[in-house]
């Protein structure tokens, strides 16, 4: 007997029969009225007017019937709010009863019903349930308090059930915990003032590592995601963390693995990256990520997205498992086109001959879609890995020579990205490219095509007439393939004049009479004036050097990237975009950023050197004016995206609130206005780093009118050199582009000058963040720093020294038995010594001033009233310096020993202190 | 939080059952999935996950059913597919099969599990043995309501107390599945050892389990290197089983679940020989026929025997007339599936056999090119690992002191096992 006969009673005046059956006296009858009922229901009618009826079933002792009378109540309480009140009292009733089943079942309906009138009776029972000492009704209780919270917070923190819950966190039942757990977690994430309502402290964590050993799978995930929120307090707590959350890489279910993966992820950034312990970490998470390739393919795809943020964030993990990613035939879709990325990710010289062959492989397959992207792929690693260019671009000649439509087409686009990183180097396949200009007929492939011939027009003999064949359809083109062939044409009359006359005055005339396309007929101009006053000029701006490609291409931003680590195994992780970008409202939840270990900005920097190349002004209108192929063009990855404004602003208010995770700001390349928020937050939070005042560097006298004032500072770990402009001269000044010379700490701007045009008698001021990945040399003195500043009027240069304590980095500070044995190590002769003068001040205070320089103090010690501080110190090119400070009392003068492997630094560290030390 | 609601639809998008667990998404949002899924279809960006500025959609499909979970938030969407396919799982332990026609047949009992499996989007109890000790699909009698079993909060969530058998048996099952993957050149690109050890139960009480495998890990650390043991790449043990007693001293140690379960999987990267090698010559005289020579090889010991070869060799579509000659076995032509299957039964080691086929072409060639599906080969070798895992002892201890037999098997079998062809 199947319940399908419920499905089968269609008659006419049905809701009437119902109702008769749903008042029979028979339990039996009354019970087959109801599944009628909920049949009707599940196939989308409408029994709303049975609510009355239904309800008056709900006092029952048969289990079934209760179950289906509850679902009902479930799905029409809120048509029926009146009525629905009907029901409170078997509700509260029920939640006395003494099978625990139906007392959880009644506390976990009543909190599925969001009606006011019935939300007012639950507090009572609810209460109770916390309390009950069936742990089934318990951890239904607990999660009952998520609800409640969804529906009136205000109830939730009023009746005291977060403290309630929190006791949960100590309940006997690891279930119980786990269910607790996740409700806080949720009432944390939903927290309307943006700050999680209950912390975690190292008792909470202990206790909720103790119950992941003992529930289920689903607790365990629960309890991983809200450990992922926890930031320990120091490196051995999170490494003990680590120790325990590491078996459960092991377990069956995905979701428990990919769950422990973020933790560790989070974890590692906290851990000092060169231990062993974080070598070993690293080791384990492999086999774990590899195998989750072999779940269901949906659990795949979530791997995947996942696989490539780790791959990003962390490139050693999986270096050696390119195979995994090879693509089998029966892999969905979306599978392959992750796999695929993946692989681009991972190809390294080492393994780009298999890379190649496999890609050699799909690009022959049948789904265009994969194709194309395999075909993307292969100029991809071209573009990557150098010295298989050669390798790449014949594969790609063999593939041309297949003839296939779609993969011909691919394969110019990606032509031209390798012409571009290449130049003069693969010229040589121009002709076979040009034999298949008839087949093209995608706008993309057409613009590629055309920028080839123009970019290469000196060597192609009939570049003219090509050009020309073009030209005829010239209205009928895609805006991109007619800027192409504008620019083209332009590009072939400045290479060769000869007969190419009537040919550019056709084009220059069909781009600006014949075209409404205003970004045409805007370039069209620009070039027809350039054209017919200064050929020359034309010369330089439209042949211009093109900036160079970078070699990864769509990587995350840092920040984002740091940002989706805490996500894994989320949503956000595989759409990878912050979760403020896809959630609505206040459920987006607190922005989660990486935890910081001191300083680790720097680290950042240069572990991951980013892969930009700032153009200077003339490449970048160069690149303007000829390269706008858009998509395809592999662009730095700078972040330009709306969000990051948001996110910002959150990242501030983080540090703000959270006193210093100041990393999101100074991390990888921000532009200089998001390096001037920074600075307002930074302002407010850290304190005062020794900054000395603004020097005159160039005066005006010799800048021929421009006057810089110049000052270096750093705050947040980020070194900037802030610098006013002025104008002393009568004309505005335009142009502003600045250099350093090599230096002897390798400082470098991470961004361009952001001075647009300085009128006369004006004054700009501006902060040039900058980083330490610039070519190093060593300067006399040593922190001498050479700098040239352009603007249209002439070249510039002047000198300046560098304050050494802005290269001081946040992590300085050594533990003490490396700093005992560093000193021991180190031989005599690297020891200098130095006698300050004017000490004012106790060593404590002194000792405070020093750590806001990021000069820590590691020891004290009192030794025959003479106090001795020891110190430490990291300069940003990992440098260690060692120095003992040695204090008599009523003495103003101080003795200062200064020890460390590169003793050159002595003098400027000296003179850093002296300069300290003087500040009140 | 994960899920908002749980739909279940049939093949046209029909909604058959469905469960609201949040009421923060109206229900009605389900009539955008249908078209969605064919539009991300048609563009070729289909993905599991299809979002809307309502919400999210998360799909499995399974048996021409659609189960679809809807959420609104930055879920963990990881944790929603494996529940998900856990809901299939746990309602084919049911019903034997989750189609249509079984979901008319036990709405309500449907509707109770979707109750007691998730709780406002939180996963809750999904072992289907516990779950049928008190959702029925009898319906209870009147008189005796049902109580909560007590494993359902217990640390023990997967066993129940006062299992009595009379006979005390447990069978352990050592299967090795080998994915392969080899190029048209032959050269074999990826090879792994996929293995699983399946278990069967019937042991009274509360057991206590310890299963010792020639683990190297082990070996090492117990000073027994020099024994012929196996490196394990990556383990995963169900959840019966002690994680962290593992990673301190490899003991596997658990309390199994009643009945039959896999009690872990483990992979290995090693390179070994391809059990069953295959050769193929394709001639294709375009127009008129297509030629295959088909070599397979055993490369396992002698005294091994493979049963059940199947080596399935894609055709092209528009292939006529058949013709087949081989020195053993026996080859089909299936042209649903454009391909033929030469089975074997029984291919024992070190052996070398022969299949020739042949094929008519139309003169007109179809339009539309073919992919070139892989050749693909199934058996299964009895009493062999490949890896050369070993079961050493499996050590049952109950407070009753009962004696209890465990028996081993091992099977090797292939798994994703491709050779692509040129």
């Amino acid at each position: 007997m199947t319940d399908s006969k419920y499905f089968t009673t269609t008659k006419k005046g049905e809701i009437f029969e119902l109702k008769s059956e749903l008042n029979n006296d028979k339990k039996e009858k009354k019970k087959e009225a109801v599944k009628k009922v909920i049949a009707s229901m599940t196939v989308g009618k409408d029994v709303s007017a049975l609510f009355p009826d239904v309800v008056n079933c709900m006092q029952t002792d048969n289990l079934e019937l209760k179950k289906l009378v509850y679902l009902y109540l479930m799905n029409y309480a809120k048509s029926q709010p009146d009525m629905a009140i009907m029901a409170v009292n078997t509700f509260v009733k029920d939640c006395e009863d003494p099978n625990p089943l139906i007392r959880a079942l009644a506390v976990r309906t009543m909190g599925c019903i969001r009606v006011d009138k019935i939300t007012e009776y639950l507090c009572e029972p609810l209460r109770k349930c916390l309390k009950d000492e069936d742990p089934y009704v318990r951890k239904t209780a607990a999660v009952c308090v998520a609800k409640l919270y969804d529906i009136s917070s205000s109830l939730v923190e009023d009746q005291g059930f977060l403290d309630q819950l929190k006791d949960l966190l100590s309940d006997s039942n690891p279930m119980v915990v786990a269910n607790a757990v996740a409700a806080l977690s949720e009432i944390n994430e939903s927290s309307p003032t943006g700050q999680p309502l209950v912390e975690f402290n190292t008792n909470t964590i202990n206790k909720l590592l103790t119950a992941l050993n003992e529930c289920t799978e689903w607790g365990q995930v629960f309890i991983l995601d809200s450990l992922a929120n926890y930031s320990p307090k120091d490196e051995r707590e999170a490494q003990s963390i680590c120790e325990r959350i590491t078996p459960r890489l092991a377990h069956a279910n995905a979701a428990v693995v990919l769950s422990a993966v973020k933790v560790l992820m989070k974890l590692m950034e906290i851990l000092s990256g060169d231990s062993d312990f974080c070598a070993t970490l690293s080791k384990k998470l492999a086999p774990p990520l590899v195998t989750l390739l072999s779940s269901e393919p949906e659990v795949q795809y979530v791997a995947l997205r996942n696989i490539n943020l780790i791959v990003q964030k962390r490139p050693d993990i999986l270096k050696h498992e390119m195979k995994v990613f090879f693509v089998k035939y029966n892999d969905p879709i979306y599978v392959k086109l992750e796999k695929l990325d993946i692989m681009i990710r991972l190809a390294s010289q080492a393994n780009i001959a298999q890379v190649l062959s496999e890609l050699k492989e799909y690009a022959t397959e049948v789904d265009v879609d994969f194709v194309r992207k395999a075909v993307r792929a292969i100029g991809r690693c071209a573009i990557k890995v150098e010295p298989s260019a050669e390798r790449c671009v014949s594969t790609l000649l063999d593939l041309i020579q297949t003839k296939v439509n779609y993969v011909v087409q691919e394969a110019i686009v990606v032509i031209k990205d390798i012409f571009r990183k290449y130049p003069n180097k693969y010229e040589s396949i121009i002709s076979t490219l040009c034999e298949n200009l008839d087949t093209l007929d995608e706008p993309e492939a057409r613009a590629s095509m055309v920028w080839i011939i123009g970019e290469y027009a000196e060597r192609i003999d009939n570049a003219d007439e090509l050009l020309d064949s073009f030209l005829e359809g010239f209205a009928d083109e895609n805006a991109q393939v007619q800027l192409q062939l504008l620019t083209a044409v332009v590009k072939l009359f400045l290479k060769r004049p000869a007969h190419t006359q009537a040919l550019v005055q056709h084009v220059l005339s069909l781009a600006t009479q014949d075209s409404d396309n205003p970004d045409l007929r805007d370039r069209g101009f620009i070039y027809w004036r350039l054209l017919s006053t200064d050929p020359a000029a034309a010369k330089e701006v439209v042949l211009a050097d093109k900036p160079l490609i970078s070699e990864e291409t769509d990587l995350l931003e840092p920040t984002l990237l740091d940002e989706l680590i805490c996500h894994i195994s989320s949503l956000a992780s595989v759409y990878h975009k912050p979760p403020t970008a896809f959630v609505e409202g206040r459920s987006a939840g607190i922005r989660k950023s990486l935890p910081a270990r001191q300083g680790s900005a720097e680290e950042s920097g240069t572990a991951q050197p980013e892969a930009t190349v700032i153009p200077n002004q003339e490449s970048l209108i160069g690149d303007l004016l000829s390269m706008d192929i858009g998509s395809s063009i592999p662009t730095p990855a700078v972040s330009a995206q709306p969000t990051s404004n948001i996110d910002l602003l959150g990242g501030g208010l983080d540090s703000l609130l959270g006193g210093g995770s100041g990393t999101d700001l100074s991390a990888g390349s921000v532009p200089t206005t998001t390096g001037l928020l920074g600075d307002i937050f930074g302002i407010t939070t850290t304190s005062t780093m020794y900054t000395p005042p603004k020097a005159c560097w160039l005066p005006a006298e010799k800048g021929k009118g421009l006057e810089i004032w110049g000052a270096f500072s750093r705050r947040n770990g980020q070194i900037s050199m802030d610098l006013t402009f002025t104008n002393k001269a009568m004309q505005a000044m335009t142009g502003f582009a600045i250099q350093f010379n090599k230096n002897s700490f390798g400082l470098a701007p991470s961004a361009p000058l952001n001075i647009g045009a300085l009128q006369p008698s004006q004054s700009l001021e501006t902060g040039l963040t900058l980083n330490t990945n610039g070519p190093v040399q060593r300067m006399e003195p040593l922190t001498t720093l050479q700098v040239a500043v352009k603007n249209n009027v002439d070249i510039f240069y002047y000198a300046c020294q560098i304050p050494i304590q802005i290269l001081f980095i946040e992590d300085g500070q050594l533990d003490k038995r490396v700093f005992l044995t560093t000193w021991k190590d180190i031989p005599a002769a690297n020891e200098v010594q130095y006698t300050l003068n004017e000490v004012k001040g106790t060593a404590d205070t002194l000792a405070n001033k020093m750590t806001h320089n990021n000069i820590f103090t590691i020891a004290k010690r009192n030794v025959e009233g003479q106090d001795m501080l020891y110190q430490s110190l990291k300069l940003t090119n990992n440098i260690w310096v060692l120095l003992e400070l040695k204090l008599q009392p009523g003495v103003t003068h101080a003795t200062l020993s200064l020890k460390s492997r590169s003793v050159e630094v002595a003098a400027p560290i000296f003179q850093a202190y002296d300069t300290i030390l003087k500040l009140v | 939080m994960s899920s908002s609601a749980i739909y279940i639809l049939d093949v046209k998008g029909k909604v058959l059952i469905s469960r609201n667990y949040r009421g923060d998404i109206d229900m009605g949002v389900i009539e955008k999935f249908m078209p969605l899924l064919m539009e991300k279809e048609e563009e070729g960006l289909l993905t599991p996950i299809l979002q809307t500025p309502e919400c999210t959609f998360s799909y499995i499909k399974t048996n021409n059913l659609y189960i679809v979970s809807t959420t609104k938030k930055n879920a963990n969407i990881a944790l929603v597919f494996v529940f998900l396919h856990k809901i299939v799982q746990v309602m084919a332990e049911y019903f034997k099969e989750l189609e249509e026609e079984s979901i008319r047949d036990n709405f309500v009992v449907i509707y109770e599990l979707l109750d007691e499996l998730i709780d406002f989007g939180y996963p809750q109890t999904t072992d289907s043995k516990i779950l049928q000790e008190y959702i029925t699909q009898e319906g209870h009698k009147l008189e005796i309501q049902p109580r909560i079993p007590m494993a359902v909060t217990n640390a023990v969530s997967w066993r129940s107390e006062g299992i009595k058998y009379r006979k005390n048996e447990v069978f352990l099952d050592v299967i090795e599945s080998v994915n392969l993957l080899a190029n048209a050149n032959g050269n074999v690109l990826r090879s792994e050892i996929v293995g699983a050890i399946k278990m069967r139960v019937y042991l009274s009480g509360m057991p206590e389990l310890r299963l010792g495998l020639n683990d190297k890990v082990l070996f090492e650390s117990t000073g027994r290197g020099k024994s012929k043991s196996v490196e394990l790449e990556d383990v995963k043990f169900h959840q019966c089983v002690r994680l962290s007693r593992f990673e301190n001293d490899r003991t596997i140690s658990f309390i199994p679940p009643d009945g039959e379960f896999e009690l872990m999987s483990y992979r290995l990267n090693t390179h070994v020989k391809p059990l069953i090698w295959i050769e193929s010559v394709i001639e294709r005289h375009a127009h008129s026929r297509v030629e295959y020579m088909i070599k397979a090889k055993s490369q396992f010991k002698r005294r091994s025997t493979a049963n059940n070869v199947e080596i399935v060799i894609p055709v092209p579509g528009d292939a006529d007339s058949p013709k087949f000659k081989t020195t053993i076995g026996s080859v089909k032509y299936a042209p649903e599936q454009n391909a033929i299957t030469w089975t074997i039964k029984s291919f024992p080691g070190g052996k070398e056999y022969l299949m020739r086929a042949h094929f008519g072409l139309p003169s007109v060639e179809c339009e539309d090119s073919e992919g070139k599906p892989p050749i693909q080969v199934k058996f299964e070798i009895p009493y062999f690992t490949t890896s050369g895992i070993q079961v050493r002892y499996l050590k049952i201890i109950e407070k009753s002191g009962y004696q209890a037999l465990p028996w081993v098997r091992y099977i090797t079998q292939n798994g994703d096992y491709q050779l692509r062809t040129n």
